[in-house]
């Protein structure tokens, strides 16, 4: 029994850097880990779909046909489904909370237009893939004759 | 014999976090009987499980609770591991237990600060508080959110923690134990604190096994039930493990099984790190609960046994889930300890079964 059993650590505290932080003047200092929201690497996302399919709270949307991928940052709930589910690994968490803003509005990313020379070099693989392809079936087809013809 | 009035308590109430309504009816300042009224918050969340596939379900489950969050997520996920009878690895049943050791840590905190609240003791709770939010720290450090940790899964864990980081954790905590020792001095030996809770809300031992009181409730009226003692998960690799009870049955006695609990929390994290295997963290999920299939899982949440039920039907979404949380059973308990007592102990006998309505009521 007694009394005054804080009184030392009451003492001490007013030595001490206050517990508590002036925000917003004070910027809160976020970890490495903390979970703020998404980002999308948009060169190298592939439009598949996957992150719209795998996210609980429906925030994405991927629209192929016009090259957009969509979250919507005020739907999102930080649970690292679809970074996780990603194919080409093109989504991160970066730690910064989505700031204030008077409506829910959500964020799109399109894919950026090609420059003359990439879409040259683009069309160049896109051919050159098909001819490895036609190549590969005629090669097959000669095989199998000749596996009929014996 | 005094005349009877009946007096609304809540659901907006200074001591209570969430709300619930309670009609006392008093005589001469004495309450006779306490009839709660629950669904203030009511979400409808079990129904959600028809519409979410079992995977995403998780996200859902841990928003059941902003203080029991990460283990809703490990119970729901428990369940489903029981019903699709997956494997879990041994680290991720290891950190799992960490991490629910710590959010008990972090929940008695906040109780034990709640209720200095309680009977006017403004520095005792800010003290707690400050204490508390180390616990967070290492929550955003180790999982990137402070409440909504999203690191349990079905399978397995999310994140790893590096073996240095678990001795920097167990660091942290040693160096809580000192604060937190001056702060259970003050609840244990302080005056006021003695005065205001002693013989408060007296619940005996048969009273609580009659009710089905769960919980650091009926431990601190001599019931040694603690789910954690059946070693389930990680907690079958502690060398021994021994539920805190204690046979007073008052507020006292409450605050003072959730204080030692803290440290036996503690104990259990240090315990843990020194003997965590190195596996995968995650076992692969594929198909879905099989047609007609039904499983059950308990834990040891902060306030109490919680009780899990799934059932499959053969899609990837369930059937059925429901969920019986500790605070459902303590309400039966707590009217009970109402009866008799004065109208001014009324916030104080609330608050110390600690009750968490978001909870109950899904
Ligand atoms: S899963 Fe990855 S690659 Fe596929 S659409 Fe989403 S961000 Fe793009
Ligand atoms: S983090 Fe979760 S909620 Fe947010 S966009 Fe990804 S899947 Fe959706």
């Amino acid at each position: 029994m007694g009394s005054f059993h804080l009184t030392k650590m009451s003492l001490r505290n007013l030595f001490k850097k206050p517990a508590t932080k002036m925000y917003p003047v004070i910027a809160p200092t976020f970890t490495p880990m903390t979970k703020g929201h998404v980002v999308n690497d948009i060169e190298v996302c592939i439009l598949c779909g996957i992150c719209e399919k795998k996210c609980p709270s429906l925030a994405i949307t991927v629209d192929k046909p016009a090259e957009t991928w969509i979250i919507d940052p005020f739907a999102c709930i930080q649970c690292y489904s679809c970074i996780r589910t990603c194919p080409k690994d093109c989504l991160t968490m970066l730690p910064q909370y989505t700031g204030a803003s008077t409506e829910k509005c959500s964020r799109s990313i399109t894919k950026p237009e090609l420059s003359p020379e990439d879409k040259a070099a683009q069309e160049i693989a896109a051919r050159e893939k098909e001819a490895r392809i036609a190549a590969a079936k005629a090669a097959k087809a000669a095989k199998d004759e000749l596996a009929n013809k014996e | 014999m005094g005349q009877r009035t009946v007096i609304p308590f809540g659901p907006q109430h200074p001591v209570l976090p969430e709300p619930v309504h309670l009609d006392l009816i008093i005589e001469d300042e004495k309450v006779i009987e306490a009839i709660p009224q629950l669904g203030f918050v009511h979400r409808g969340l079990e129904k959600l499980v028809q519409k979410k596939d079992y995977t995403a379900f998780v996200a859902v489950t841990e928003r059941i609770c902003g203080i029991c969050s990460f283990g809703h997520s490990l119970g729901y996920s428990q369940t489903i591991e029981v019903l699709m009878s997956i494997e879990v690895p041994r680290r991720a049943e290891f950190l799992r237990v960490i991490w629910h050791e710590l959010s008990r840590v972090h929940s008695h905190l906040l109780w034990l600060g709640l209720l200095a609240d309680g009977f006017g003791y403004e520095n005792l709770f800010m003290q707690c508080w400050r204490l508390r939010e180390r616990v967070l720290d290492i929550f955003e450090a180790t999982t990137g959110g402070r409440v909504i940790l999203s690191a349990c899964n079905v399978g397995g864990v999310n994140q790893d923690i590096f073996d240095e980081d678990l001795r920097g954790i167990v660091r942290v905590l040693d160096g809580m134990r000192g604060e937190f020792g001056e702060l259970s001095k003050t609840f244990f030996r302080d005056r006021s604190v003695q005065n205001r809770l002693g013989g408060v809300g007296y619940l005996s031992k048969e009273e609580a096994q009659d009710l089905c009181i769960v919980g650091p409730f009926a431990r601190a009226s001599g019931v040694e039930e603690d789910i954690r003692s059946y070693g389930y998960g990680g907690y079958s690799a502690l060398a021994s493990f021994e539920p805190i009870t204690s046979k007073r049955g008052d507020g006292y006695a409450r605050c003072e099984v959730r204080a030692r609990e803290v440290l036996q929390s503690m104990d259990i994290i240090a315990e843990l790190v020194d003997k965590i295997p190195d596996t995968p963290l995650m076992t692969s999920v594929k198909g879905a609960p099989g047609a007609d299939s039904i499983a059950v899982s308990r834990l040891e949440q902060p306030r109490g046994e919680c009780f899990y039920y799934a059932k499959g039907n053969g899609t990837k979404y369930l059937e059925r889930f429901r969920i019986r949380t500790p605070t459902s059973q303590n309400i039966a308990g707590m009217t009970k300890t109402l009866q008799g007592c004065d109208l001014a102990d009324v916030p104080l006998n609330v608050l110390t079964i600690d009750p968490c309505i978001s909870c109950t009521e899904r």
